[in-house]
């Protein structure tokens, strides 16, 4: 335990760092997946093979990248190729974790990244899929980080730009996509989320772990769909004396971020 | 063979593939011809009004930054675009330049959403947004730089994308999946910045490819511009590295910091500041054109333009770079 305090994201960023597997492959996306993809090389996987989607592979990540082109996504790497060959690198079933952000989400993992609104005449226009769909479509298992609260986890998405569990059981097959990928977790700014998809599950968003501090009651009342609460609910660690100061003095020292 | 699902969005460019055949056929010469040029004048020859455009990378990394501001400052317009962008394609939506587009991401990464994406497609001045996943509108360009009319491909399936794209989803007859056709993407022109070409467009990038090779192959026209011109045997000593060969080349435009305030691998880093200028400058319709006024209007050409940024800031940009360690 730690006396120090920390922010909300800082959290989110640690939590989300610990669930790499040393010795995978990751498509990382841009912004605060970066951030963990980081921290977890520093930490618990040293080996992890990172994926920038426009061409870089196994860079040593020293600075944070600022953009998924740029040369920090390469530097030190492994291999500098182009977009083509890494995303068929994914369609082959060579990249096992998509770490992804959004600005909505649904019970079944579906992200928006499109449109706010109607799409041709849209409240507000986001950026757009990007690699997202792919990474959500062609990696083995993804998850998606994002901010909790009622705007973002919603009901239903305006747009479904990247998939997550679909409709539901089956849904995934039946519209084509790979077999056996799927969303595994939601890392948020209030707890760890994974999905009830054992056998005869419904595939629906449920709480695993709330963040130190936060009651399953605020998670639930941030949540703007019905989240399926275990009786267990477990704490996840706040952050180390040593992930806070990577973060803070290695990772982001200027602060884009935390 | 059934179509399943077919996407309701405009087919901004239709895929017509032995036009493109006909078109390399005739309209590229195979002959060595200087193609040197300045952004004025490869501007004013290759890119018109209503054309159908993109530029590789994209806005902060090996971007075509000074043909791109040259753009502007000749006001060619209606542009439809394929889009994938930062700073550029928001210097050209901020100059009201673009009617439709074929998006997959436009967005200031680090820095959160395009305001003049936001500001131009909200306010209806871009009339279609057509979406496509970075995936799949590099398979489209791959399909045309294979010279084939479509590729099959496992992305957008089951989502809203395959709606509101041009694709389609079918049986596939050989094994009874069902995939997504992503149809060939012909540009008109398209514009890519290098680090290295000789005056014939025979031209080598460092680093990361993005879809630089395959943009290369799908386009009517294609402008390159380069950090360095070097003599032919250069290029003919490092054969390997040539991703772009001449034949494929219209115009050479000799551009030092050419992707300035973005970066170039192993040649400079990127400008924060001016980035964050442009940030904060977009957040607002006037901003943006006060930002404009500054650094593409107010400047003749991308000489002035690197004089105003000042060579001690650019010296400083080249410390910054990546280097090979």
């Amino acid at each position: 335990m730690t006396d120090q305090t920390y922010s909300k994201t800082e959290l989110m960023i640690c939590v989300a760092a610990r669930l790499f597997q040393d010795g995978t492959t990751a498509f990382i996306g841009t912004g605060i997946p970066m951030l963990a993809a980081m921290l977890a090389t520093k930490t618990s996987a040293p080996n992890l093979l990172p994926v920038f989607e426009f061409g870089g592979l196994g860079a040593i990540l020293e600075d944070l990248p600022r953009a998924v082109g740029e040369a920090r996504t390469f530097h030190r790497g492994i291999l500098a190729a182009g977009i083509c060959e890494l995303m068929e690198t994914a369609q082959r079933g060579f990249i096992d974790y998509g770490f992804l952000g959004g600005a909505q989400i649904d019970p079944y993992g579906n992200l928006n990244t499109v449109t706010i609104g109607e799409h041709d005449h849209p409240k507000a226009r986001l950026p757009g899929s990007g690699g997202g769909n792919d990474v959500g479509s062609q990696c083995w298992m993804t998850v998606a980080i994002m901010q909790h609260d009622k705007r973002r986890f919603v009901p239903q998405v305006d747009f479904l730009t990247t998939p997550g569990y679909l409709s539901g059981p089956m849904a995934r097959e039946n519209a084509g996509l790979p077999v056996g990928t799927r969303p595994i977790n939601v890392v948020s700014t209030l707890a760890l989320m994974d999905y009830d998809d054992g056998p005869g599950g419904t595939y629906r968003m449920r709480l695993a772990a709330t963040h130190p501090g936060v009651t399953v009651q605020e998670v639930i009342d941030n949540t703007g769909f019905e989240l399926i609460i275990p009786e267990h609910v477990r704490v996840n660690d706040p952050p180390s004396d040593e992930e806070l100061r990577l973060l803070r003095e290695e990772i982001d020292p200027e602060r884009f971020y935390i | 063979m059934e179509v399943i699902e077919s996407g309701i969005g405009e087919m901004i460019q239709p895929p017509d593939i032995d036009g493109f055949r006909e078109w390399n056929r005739t309209q590229k010469t195979r002959k060595l011809v200087d193609k040197r040029m300045s952004e004025q004048e490869a501007i004013s020859r290759f890119v018109y009004d209503g054309c159908y455009i993109g530029t590789e990378l994209y806005g902060t990394v090996r971007c075509p930054m000074s043909v791109s501001r040259e753009l502007v400052r000749q006001g060619k317009k209606d542009l439809r675009v394929c889009g994938q962008g930062v700073l550029e394609l928001d210097l050209w939506m901020a100059a009201g330049l673009v009617k439709k587009l074929d998006i997959t991401y436009i967005g200031l990464e680090v820095y959160g959403t395009s305001n003049a994406l936001r500001r131009a497609v909200e306010s209806g001045q871009i009339e279609k947004c057509v979406e496509w996943s970075n995936a799949s509108i590099s398979w489209r360009m791959k399909a045309t730089a294979m010279g084939v009319p479509f590729l099959p491909a496992r992305s957008m399936l089951g989502t809203d994308m395959i709606k509101y794209s041009s694709a389609k989803v079918i049986e596939d007859p050989f094994t009874g999946l069902k995939v997504c056709l992503l149809p060939a993407l012909i540009l008109d022109v398209a514009i890519i910045h290098v680090h290295r070409a000789d005056r014939y467009g025979n031209a080598q990038i460092e680093g990361i490819t993005g879809f630089g090779a395959e943009m290369a192959r799908a386009c009517k026209r294609l402008i390159i511009s380069t950090e360095e011109i070097v003599d032919t045997d250069e290029i003919r000593k490092y054969p390997d590295r040539t991703i772009i060969p001449y034949f494929l080349v219209d115009a050479v435009v000799h551009a030092p910091f050419g992707s300035h305030p973005g970066e170039m691998a192993y040649v400079y880093g990127r400008d924060e500041p001016i980035i964050r200028e442009w940030v904060e400058a977009s957040k607002t319709a006037e901003g943006a054109k006060a930002y404009l006024d500054k650094y593409v209007y107010g400047v003749a050409n991308h000489q002035e333009y690197m004089k105003l940024i000042g060579n001690e800031r650019l010296s400083q940009l080249v410390e910054e770079r990546e280097k090979r360690v």
